[in-house]
């Protein structure tokens, strides 16, 4: 339609969905470039899904319109749009075999010989030898695969796939993530991905949408997403953040804040709303951007970088790196990931500490947001 | 002292699995054994001599056939109607929220708790004011009633068990409502379906009571049985009677070898 737009991304103009007085998704725009691994992330029951049953036609939004490149297809049964669904429990059919649940698409649009085709998709899922058993005789990885290939194979523009990996165990569900990734890439096809496993979404996607009550609160490159949070959601959703509640000393290119006595200064830059003299701001930094020094080396700690004095709370050692809880003046619970490269041993629960960053890795928030908003959803999912 | 208790206690399940099994199949045992009696009277009560006469001439007897094939006929029409009816009634139940769907709900199983002899005489009545013609179709009415309901309650257990996002994989997948229906809904619920079928014709063929009242002059297997006994019981109504045991245990057999090939063909 516009120049702006290719011939096959997915556009969502103003697309909402109620459910009575209940709005499952706030008025939401959307595009979806063609070709992208796209992912959209939130808690349960923020709307992704819902979002993600649109663009398949099996829900029809309340306004706005879908659009598949030139062609608007908001009011097109599911069955008419060259848009396949991976669903959460597969849903594969019990009653045909693999290779009759891989074929079916491809023969309900007529299609005669289909053996070729089906052949070629049992390889590329690796599943070449199970093609005669029924669904419940595969295993959970087996059932998914057989999922994504069930919809794979009708080449459709854009794949759905609605927390695909939900059912499997952590290291299938890594595996799978690398194995989806791979087929994206060689297929080249459209790939919307719904989950609330933010590592997830990372590792899988080139474009993030993070969604929170019915709405998208940011939207990114995984590590744009993760270096610059717009919303204290995002912050705590997406991995953990450190955020101090301090007040604004002076703004400017370099912003200077004070919490509780201890000065701290950060880019203008990476403030998500202007700062004000005398305001408030939200100072987040990411708990690997931190280095920990014993008290007593205090004094090597290179001038210009961000300093808080505290206490460790507690450590926990995992292996690559310990996880410090740090307690201090400006914020009873600050974390620390320190790289086990050369452990201080005087490191331990209670030892006196400081706590030291480069100014450039800390960002800004509006201090008027709740500084624990997705905090819980992540321990709820975890 | 202690010995045979413990193995009684051991055994208890199998006992009395098998004293379960002695209870339920002795009286088919008792008439099977006395199809092949030659009694002395007109009552085959006594055991006498064995004789394979009742099996030679099964329709030996007057009208008895004829009853049987009016009673699989009334069967056949009578499951064809409830499990169309009932298949129809248990997806609009389940699937669809429309006004009165919970009187529908509870009043579709009324025909399975009302007492069967209060519901011969009111169709009687209903039947008789609007002068119907009593007979065959007065018969295959009735059946159809009572057995809706335990298609009904076969057909929606079995529904309400299917995942929704079936029929949306296959709409998803280019399948439209009809197909969807045809290569998803129908095959997944066929086994409700199946077994309120069958239950249907069961119900139907040995119905007696509801029978009775609605059938005119017409007679139906059950009424001729019913009928004889007053003056005589023929040992052909036995032969009858053991075929069907034997045929539904054909069938029941057949069906269970059919499912295990079926497993062994595809292994883990």
């Amino acid at each position: 339609m516009t120049d702006k737009t290719a011939s096959g991304d997915v556009r969502l103009a103003g697309i909402s969905k109620h459910y009575g007085s209940f709005t499952a998704v706030h008025p939401l725009d959307l595009t979806i470039p063609q070709g992208s691994f796209f992912a959209l992330l939130g808690a349960s029951g923020c709307g992704k899904t819902t979002t993600l049953r649109m663009i398949a036609g099996l829900e029809e939004p309340s306004t706005g319109t879908v659009s598949l490149g030139d062609r608007e297809v908001t009011h097109l049964p599911p069955y008419k749009r060259p848009v396949n669904t991976v669903f959460q429990s597969y849903a594969l059919f019990p009653h045909l075999s693999i290779y009759e649940n891989i074929a079916f698409g491809l023969r309900r649009r007529g299609i005669k010989s289909v053996k070729k085709q089906v052949d070629d998709m049992l390889e590329l899922v690796q599943l070449g030898q199970f093609a005669q058993r029924k669904p419940h005789q595969l295993s959970g990885g087996q059932q998914q695969r057989v999922a994504v290939a069930r919809a794979l194979i009708n080449h459709p523009q854009v794949l759905l796939l609605d927390e695909p990996l939900g059912a499997l165990d952590l290291k299938l569900r890594r595996q799978m993530q690398l194995e989806l990734k791979r087929i994206q890439t060689e297929v080249g096809i459209t790939f919307v991905h719904v989950t609330h496993d933010q590592e997830e979404a990372m590792t899988m996607a080139d474009t993030v949408a993070v969604m929170n009550g019915g709405r998208v609160e940011q939207l990114g490159a995984p590590a744009e997403l993760y270096e610059n949070p717009r919303t204290t959601f995002v912050a705590n959703f997406l991995g953990t953040s450190n955020l101090i509640e301090a007040s604004v000393e002076s703004a400017g290119t370099d912003v200077v804040v004070s919490a509780s006595g201890t000065t701290l200064r950060l880019p203008g830059q990476r403030c998500s709303t202007t700062p004000r003299a005398g305001g408030k701001l939200l100072v987040g930094v990411r708990p690997e951007k931190i280095s920990l020094v014993h008290a007593d080396e205090e004094h090597t700690v290179a001038a210009g970088r961000n300093k808080i004095a505290g206490r460790i709370a507690d450590s926990s050692f995992i292996g690559v790196s310990t996880q410090y809880v740090i307690d201090s003046r400006v914020c009873p619970e600050l974390e620390v990931y320190a790289q086990n490269i050369e452990r201080d041993a005087r490191l331990v629960p209670g030892a006196e500490v400081v706590l030291h960053w480069n100014p450039e890795h800390t960002f800004g928030l509006d201090a008027a947001m709740d500084i624990d908003a997705g905090v819980e959803t992540v321990e709820e999912s975890a | 002292m202690n010995k045979p208790l413990g193995w009684l206690r051991r055994n208890f399940v199998v006992i009395a699995g098998l004293g379960t099994l002695a209870y339920l199949i002795l009286p088919n045992v008792v008439v099977t054994v006395f199809s092949f009696n030659n009694p002395a009277g007109r009552f085959n009560y006594a055991w006498q001599e064995f004789s394979l006469d009742a099996w030679k001439d099964p329709c030996g007897v007057a009208d008895l056939c004829g009853s049987l094939s009016l009673s699989l006929q009334i069967a056949f029409w009578a499951t064809i109607g409830a499990t169309v009816l009932g298949t129809a009634i248990a997806f609009a139940l389940v699937r669809y929220r429309f006004r009165a769907r919970g009187a529908v709900n509870s009043l579709i199983f009324l025909p399975m708790a009302m007492p069967e002899i209060v519901m011969a005489a009111s169709l009687l009545a209903l039947f008789l004011n609007m002068g119907i013609q009593l007979g065959f179709w007065t018969i295959l009415i009735a059946h159809v009633m009572f057995c809706l309901s335990f298609v009904v309650a076969a057909v929606k257990a079995r529904v309400l068990s299917m995942d929704p996002r079936l029929e949306e994989a296959a709409r998803d997948l280019y399948a439209g409502p009809v197909q969807t229906f045809l290569r998803v809904t129908l095959p997944i619920a066929a086994p409700g379906i199946a077994a309120g079928a069958l239950l249907s014709f069961a119900l139907s063929f040995d119905d007696f009571i509801i029978t009775n009242f609605n059938s005119g002059n017409t007679v139906t297997f059950p009424m001729f049985v019913w009928g004889s006994a007053q003056r005589g019981t023929p040992v052909q109504i036995n032969v009858i009677g053991t075929a069907m045991f034997v045929i539904a245990v054909l069938v029941v057999l057949a069906g269970q070898w059919v499912g295990n090939r079926r497993k062994k063909a595809q292994p883990k």
